[in-house]
């Protein structure tokens, strides 16, 4: 398969990149009008009550602190998915630098300036909105300049809460190698950045002729842009779906739904991480998950019959460069005391410990160790260091634990863990680059997402796991100069989940009943 | 006429203005001298309430002005300020509509009252649309004073209104405000801490020291009949000059012989001693007049003195 060019890829998806600039445009705008809406009368209260003016600084300021994916994460419980935790909390973050300027620029209004006002006959009100608001302008300005830019930065993240925006391809982009998608998010996002941060700056440096304009500009842009982005979100689906980025750009994911059934759910991008509580919580009814995820038991999901099969089996195992292997050379002797240990149900049960029962991994991982006779106390060695990589998710979290263990009980050398690694792409390039040594991998992303075959060899090749997996470990043997370790045993792949007892209500079993619903409505 | 009665306000509890009282009459020009921090800007505040009075009264015209709403107050007392206190982010025509706007006026009559004092004050119709930054001291202090005087009030404070201007546009300006019709019903009250503007402009000073009033009277009453050593050391410095320019030519005429009375020049009745004699001064021609002038203004000083 040859590697499309960027500009290829800019043309066969320019509407997607001018849905995901408008709904990063609107993200921005929507949440920093509201910050304006609640910080500037903010900043002009404490700047009357200069008393307060520690207090609600230090608060904004605290709140700026909390990290974006903390604060996303935070939101979901009230505000559910979509773009409302994502404004709100988009909202937060422009909230400090606006009251902050605003109470800058007005108590920094010249004395003499606010006493000739009140000497002319000025009541408060005039004194604040003729005088004192238009000389703080500049000030207030420039606040907003820095909301403006740090809104369009952490707009990115909204993706992960199905709130769209340039993150989606960027996300995408990581999890699915694809750096044209990466960049074709990123470059956007940049230049929205420098537009914005350059026009604003206009503004400011226009003088005050302009300002007493600027109340009629202001509102109209935000009200604008407010309408386009309110028509390009609205969504009345009959059932909602919500697919993480890498499903959207697998052929079995999205792309297989599409082609092999002609389901076309019309789904929001969203991230993993929150997608199963979101599906429990009702803001989503259908979901891409891992058939082997502790929380479709937790949550009681179903799995939907995938009667057609697009979503083969795949193995997971370990991922390590022979050169590696011969660096240590106890430990592939040590990573395989793990292979064939797995079934899909001992996976999900432990999955499940995780994500349910919240068990820490290092306890879920040492429990399963002992009762498979294979613990043994660390041994403190000093003869190198192993580096263990994973992906943002439970299973892999425990699956590094598991190998940390057996690497300190069964070898000399030391461990390091570099866990939650933010997609496929990081992972894999971190072990290219040497930056870790090993983490488990699945068949099939490492097929789809790495490899990329040609379709011929895809069909060929999928037709059983055994095959993939002796396909996957030439081909990267021959391409990268790094092996596949035995297989662990269980097979994950990718699945569509509904709530229990919607698809029951729906009388919706597998993939074809969806079709024939959405076909009916 | 303003009258105040027993006024005092302090500032954490240091005492700035101590029970003074005044009366600034119709048509008068009433000037608070003193040096820094005697009180004067602050008993000049107090009559707009900028500066609300701890005790006493103060009433306009017999009306006490706590009566009175504090903005209806304000719009009718014009307010000039050293630093012409002209809002940066207005053209200098906003700038002079600011209380004809709280006023509600038709824009027409606003429009032609403007054209009217900035030819009075004379200022070209350019500057209209500049904004202040872009204007010279003078021109500012200029548009500040227009501003003050565009709703006609019947009493206008000054607090050093030509403070940050050099000399030679400060003597200009003096010498337009001196004719200025404008202000010939008004009763105006002006803070300076310059002994020679107090005696130029001034028709009556009142000498503060200390948050209290140490003297008022005319400039004369001043020099010739002191009250205390306090008043008379405060003059010491500039006392020759002051007696020039306070003497005006009426009151040394009686001093004078028929032949010398400078048809000739540009003088009458008014002009001050000082002024004839920098005129005569000039020429060469006219040394016997500038003598004459000079012998006369002895003759009537010593009257004075005695």
């Amino acid at each position: 398969m040859t590697q499309q060019s960027f500009w290829q890829f800019i043309m066969e998806q320019h509407e997607k990149l001018l849905t995901q600039i408008v709904q990063h445009l609107g993200l921005t705008f929507l949440s920093l009008l509201l910050a304006i809406v609640i910080g500037v009368p903010l900043g002009i209260f404490i700047a009357r009550k200069r008393k307060l003016s520690t207090p609600v600084l230090g608060l904004a300021g605290v709140l700026q602190t909390i990290p974006s994916i903390a604060l996303l994460g935070f939101m979901i419980p009230a505000f559910g998915i979509g773009p409302k935790p994502a404004i709100i909390a988009l909202l937060i973050y422009a909230l400090l630098p606006v009251i902050r300027n605003t109470y800058t620029g007005i108590t920094e209004v010249s004395p003499a300036v606010v006493e000739a006002a009140k000497a002319l006959g000025m009541n408060k009100r005039q004194l604040l909105f003729r005088v004192e608001l238009p000389l703080a302008m500049p000030v207030i300005i420039a606040g907003i300049r820095t909301a403006a830019v740090i809104n369009v930065g952490v707009a990115t993240l909204a993706s992960f809460v199905a709130a769209g925006g340039l993150g989606e391809f960027i996300f995408g982009g990581i999890s699915l190698n694809n750096t044209n998608m990466i960049l074709a998010g990123a470059i956007p996002a940049a230049l929205l950045a420098i537009v914005l941060d350059q026009a604003i700056a206009v503004l400011q440096k226009s003088g005050y002729k302009l300002f007493q304009k600027l109340k009629y500009i202001i509102p109209a842009i935000v009200v604008g842009v407010g309408v386009v982005y309110g028509l390009t979100s609205v969504s009345d689906e009959k059932i909602k779906a919500g697919f993480t980025p890498e499903f959207m750009g697998r052929q079995d994911g999205d792309l297989g739904l599409r082609s092999v059934y002609g389901l076309h759910v019309n789904p929001v991008v969203v991230s993993d991480a929150i997608m199963y509580k979101a599906a429990y919580e009702r803001e989503l009814d259908l979901i891409s998950g891992y058939s082997t995820d502790g929380r479709i038991k937790a949550f009681n999901l179903y799995v939907l019959n995938d009667d057609k099969k697009i979503f083969p089996p795949y193995y997971a195992a370990p991922v390590i460069k022979t050169k590696t292997l011969e660096k240590f050379p106890e430990l592939e002797r040590t990573l395989n005391l793990l292979a064939g240990k797995f079934n899909d149900s001992i996976m999900t049960d432990l999955n499940y410990q995780a994500d349910y029962l919240h068990h820490t991994p290092e306890k879920i991982a040492k429990d399963f160790l002992i009762k498979n006779k294979l613990y043994r106390k660390p041994n403190k060695g000093n003869a190198g260091a192993v580096r263990i990589g994973s992906k943002i998710f439970g299973e892999q979290y425990i699956l590094a634990e598991m190998y940390r263990m057996l690497i300190e009980g069964y070898t000399q050398y030391q461990v390091q863990t570099k866990t939650g690694l933010g997609g496929t792409k990081i992972c894999f390039d971190a072990l290219m680059n040497d930056a870790i040594d090993f983490y488990p991998e699945y068949t099939g992303t490492g097929l789809l997402v790495l490899l990329k075959p040609s379709a011929e060899d895809l069909r060929k090749v999928t037709q059983s796991s055994e095959k993939t997996y002796r396909f996957v470990d030439s081909e990267f043997q021959k391409q990268y100069g790094i092996q596949w370790l035995k297989p662990l045993g269980f097979n994950n792949s990718y699945a569509l989940m509904m709530r229990k007892k919607q698809a029951q209500e729906l009388g919706i079993k597998g993939i074809s009943d969806l079709k024939k619903y959405f076909d009916s409505n | 006429m303003i009258k105040v009665e027993s006024v005092s306000k302090s500032f954490n509890g240091k005492p700035a203005v101590d029970s003074i009282s005044f009366q600034a009459n119709d048509r008068e020009i009433l000037v608070l001298l003193g040096t820094s921090g005697c009180g004067k800007t602050t008993t000049l505040k107090m009559i707009n309430r900028l500066v609300e009075a701890d005790s006493g009264n103060i009433l306009i015209n017999g009306e006490n002005i706590r009566n009175r709403n504090v903005e209806a107050l304000r719009m009718g007392i014009g307010f000039v300020m050293q630093h012409s206190g002209l809002f940066p982010h207005y053209t200098v025509q906003q700038n002079i509509a600011i209380v004809p706007e709280l006023l509600r006026w038709e824009k027409k009559v606003t429009k032609s009252r403007t054209k009217e004092l900035l030819h009075k004050l004379h200022l070209s119709e350019d500057v209209l649309t500049r904004f202040p930054g872009e204007l010279s001291g003078g021109q500012q202090q200029r548009v500040g004073i227009a501003r003050a005087l565009i709703a006609n009030t019947p009493v206008l404070l000054m607090d050093e209104p030509f403070g940050a201007l050099d000399n030679i546009t400060k003597a200009d300006i003096h010498a337009e405000f001196k004719s200025l019709e404008e202000l010939k019903n008004k009763t105006i009250i002006l803070v300076t801490h310059d002994v020679q503007e107090a005696f130029e402009l001034g028709h009556r000073i009142c000498l503060m020291n200390k948050g209290k009033i140490i003297q008022t009277g005319t400039p004369k009453d001043m020099l010739y009949h002191p009250e205390s050593q306090f008043v008379s050391d405060f003059f010491a410095e500039n006392r020759l000059l002051l007696e020039y320019k306070t003497a005006a030519l009426k009151d040394v005429s009686p001093f004078m012989k028929a032949e010398d009375r400078y048809e000739g020049f540009d003088f009458n009745e008014t002009t001050s001693v000082w002024n004839a004699l920098q005129k005569l001064s000039a020429d060469h021609e006219d040394t016997t007049h500038y003598e004459n002038l000079i012998r006369s203004f002895n003759d009537y000083r010593k009257l004075q003195i005695l």
